[in-house]
């Protein structure tokens, strides 16, 4: 190995350089190996056991009469240990058992998929009903307009959230808009396209891109982003019958590194409302799909810095009560939810691994701004990433890590 | 047929001249000439066919169960248009016609996945999925194409070949103008779409490969010419000459050729048919009349059909910035 030694003088300048840097450099070093603490395994916004999975916020099981008084019931249900793509299929399999109109298609879903979220439906329900397509995603989001515009249930899978541009017309213009323009005549409520999103380390250009922001403008869509097993059956579930079209992107590298215990009966989660993971009084940080992790990685890294961090959060700082929310629902967001959390903690700060420019955060941003205006007491931050192109070697460095957003709670605290 | 072709081409002008006495505001692209495909099209199919296609769609939305008022009240963008005065010319639908669509290709793999569900139900009907040969170069016909072919769905993709893809003409835009041999393993049929029988027993034969025969999807080239231009905005003499509009209308005229093969086999006088010339042009008269009369859209339909009542977002903007509607 070689070492170099340099004089103290130039090692000194060095470090002030970089000290004087930190605020706009992406991280003060690089995480250690095998990343910070807590961890997707460990985390603590994963619900492990069945007592905790059953008391899941917001939980509908859609075997009890919805209109009746909520109740709380857990004895009697069980439980199994999934992962995000067990929990996905588990949810598809519920839909196509329960609803005869029901197929699954897309490219190699009927030998599992890519990331196996259909492993086994062809062979369960029949290759009438689970079949791949051609590579042809324009196409596959055309064929499962027309299907749902005659009243079919279509779950359509687009292999990776970067090949949904070629779709993007389709969807934009014709699943969007079928309702107002045919004056309610016809809707494709039962399309919901499934889509892997978000990076995975090493998926470079055309395989860690989050293309959620793209779909803001197109009111007519409903766009979800879950965050775990338990998260992504019932807002599935909640997907497909939702009378709209929905693209449900589900961020690959949860699919084997988040597990939970999962509710085995049919429930769902509601569409549009976001979820308060952490309650906090002196700022709001609003993420959705895998930075949810990091943000929390970076909420421990706040109150009990590790001896390299220590010299960069103020002790003052430690204490700080920060209120996490998945926000889940990309269109139509939450906005109640957002306003009322930033109107208590006077910051913002926005999460995401797309893009800044006219990424979700900045819509987000510029509607808090209005609505909370001489409620806040810093500008909103957003923690994105960059607007290059997801490049394969620059992956760590695109993607918002907990360093990044921890850098970001501290200027956005004490500004 | 003959007094339908009359009135879809009277109902067309009609449009053609609220367009110009600036009645109808936005796009407005007219079929005239084209009757044979429209007419011939529906009185070869049953009700529970579907079809689809994109421009040149307000013939076909009357025939399949519209109505003129509908169709023309929605140029006008008046309540009781067919989609309520909020879609506009491409933006007319019947419960099996799946309406006019403003991006070219984008309703061929529709159609595609509405045969489908027909063929999944066990129904014995096919879906018309219909294109223009500007559209016929668009990529997702080809995609639509593979997905009927591999899958044998009963579609039948109808190339309406008019010569010109807006402003240029076939030959300038494809490197193959013989449009029903473009669907590779797809047989494909090219039919005068100029002669009304010649297009009804095309129609005819191809819904008995597609559902009796179940022999997958079919390709049918109807060959026929628009007399207008593209749009309303389009004079149609700067890409083709006079002569040749001239030409078409005095030789291939679909209405007349109707007309001459009905006085040759003495199946109606001269006067009758002009009787109903005449009920052709006052039924369009009066619709016309009751379409103007019906009000413009409510403001709060600006907000209705975005997304199923009762799971809209909380809020929409509006046209201004005090303007936010709230569900």
């Amino acid at each position: 190995m070689l070492t170099t030694t340099f004089p103290a003088s130039t090692r000194a300048a060095r470090r002030a350089l970089s000290f004087s840097r930190r605020w706009n450099s992406t991280s003060a070093e690089p995480p250690p190996p095998g990343g910070h603490l807590p961890s997707i395994a460990t985390s603590k916004v994963l619900r492990t056991t069945r007592e905790t999975a059953l008391r899941t916020p917001g939980i509908v099981w859609t075997d009890e009469d919805a209109s009746g008084p909520s109740r709380e019931i857990v004895g009697g249900r069980e439980t199994r240990k999934m992962n995000t793509y067990q929990a996905v299929r588990d949810a598809m399999s519920i839909a196509l058992s329960k609803d005869d109109n029901a197929v699954v298609f897309g490219e190699d879903v009927a030998f599992g998929g890519v990331f196996r979220c259909t492993m086994g439906l062809a062979e369960e329900f029949g290759r009438e009903r689970v079949f791949n397509t051609p590579l042809t995603e324009q196409g596959i989001a055309g064929f499962g307009i027309g299907l749902a515009l005659m009243g079919h249930t279509a779950i359509a899978e687009i292999q990776f959230a970067d090949y949904i541009f070629p779709a993007f017309d389709q969807l934009v213009n014709e699943a969007a808009k079928i309702r107002y323009r045919s004056g309610g005549t016809y809707n494709v409520g039962g399309l919901t396209i499934r889509t892997p999103t978000m990076s995975v380390g090493h998926g470079g250009l055309y395989h860690s891109q989050s293309p959620e922001g793209f779909f803001m403008g197109a009111s007519g869509l409903k766009v979800v982003i879950p965050r775990s097993p338990i998260q992504a059956k019932g807002l599935l579930l909640g997907s497909i019958r939702d009378p709209n079209p929905v693209i449900f992107m589900e961020p690959k590298v949860l699919y084997r590194s988040a597990v939970e215990q999962v509710p085995i009966d049919d429930y769902e989660l509601p569409l549009g409302k976001a979820e308060t993971l952490v309650h906090g009084s002196d700022l709001t940080l609003l993420t959705w799909g895998t930075p949810v992790y990091h943000c929390e990685t970076a909420l421990h890294m706040l109150a009990s810095p590790g001896p390299s961090l220590e010299a960069h959060i103020p002790k003052s700082l430690r204490s700080a009560k920060i209120e996490l929310i998945d926000l889940r629902s990309i269109l139509p967001w939450d906005v109640e939810t957002i306003t009322e959390s930033v109107s208590r903690t006077g910051r913002l700060v926005i999460v995401h691994e797309a893009g800044m420019t006219a990424g979700v955060g900045a819509e987000i941003s510029a509607e808090v701004q209005r609505r909370c205006f001489l409620k806040l007491d810093a500008p909103v931050k957003r923690v994105t990433g960059w607007d290059t192109p997801v490049a394969l070697q620059y992956e760590k460095f695109h993607i918002p890590d907990a360093i990044r957003i921890v850098d970001a709670l501290v200027e956005t605290l004490t500004y | 047929m003959y007094r339908q072709m009359q009135t879809m081409r009277r109902m067309e002008m009609a449009a053609d001249a609220l367009y110009k006495a600036k009645l109808i505001r936005g796009f407005c692209h007219l079929a005239i000439g084209q009757e044979a495909v429209s007419v011939g099209l529906e009185h070869g199919i049953t009700k529970d066919d579907r079809v689809i296609t994109a421009y040149r769609c307000h013939p076909f939305a009357v025939l399949r169960g519209g109505t003129i008022k509908g169709v023309i009240a929605e140029l006008l963008g008046r309540q009781a248009g067919m989609s309520h005065g909020k879609g506009g010319s491409m933006h007319i639908f019947t419960p099996s016609f799946f309406g006019g669509n403003g991006i070219v290709g984008a309703q061929v793999p529709v159609g595609a996945g509405v045969s489908f569900a027909q063929k999944y139900l066990g129904q014995k009907n096919c879906t018309f999925a219909m294109y223009g040969d500007g559209a016929s170069n668009q990529g997702q016909v080809f995609e639509a194409f593979n997905m009927a072919k591999l899958w044998d769905l009963p579609t039948v993709f109808v190339c309406e070949n008019n010569k010109y893809g807006m402003g240029t003409s076939a030959e300038r835009s494809s490197s193959n103008t013989e449009y029903f041999k473009r669907g590779d393993k797809i047989p494909g049929l090219q039919v005068n779409g100029m002669d009304i029988i010649a297009t009804k027993r095309a129609v005819e034969y191809a819904r008995n490969w597609t559902v009796n025969e179940q022999k997958g999807p079919l390709l049918l080239e109807f060959v026929t010419y628009r007399y207008g231009g593209h749009s309303m905005s389009d004079p149609g003499t700067t890409y083709r000459t006079r002569e040749e509009v001239q030409r078409m209308r005095s030789t291939q005229d679909p209405i007349r050729g109707l007309q001459r093969y009905i006085e040759e086999w003495g199946l109606a006088t001269e006067q009758e048919l002009k009787a109903l010339d005449k009920t052709a042009k006052a039924e369009v008269d009066a619709a016309v009349e009751e379409a103007k009369a019906s009000p413009e859209p409510l403001i709060k339909d600006l907000w209705t059909d975005i997304y199923y009542k009762g799971t809209e977002p909380p809020f929409m903007r509006g046209r201004e910035r005090e303007e936010v509607h709230y569900y």
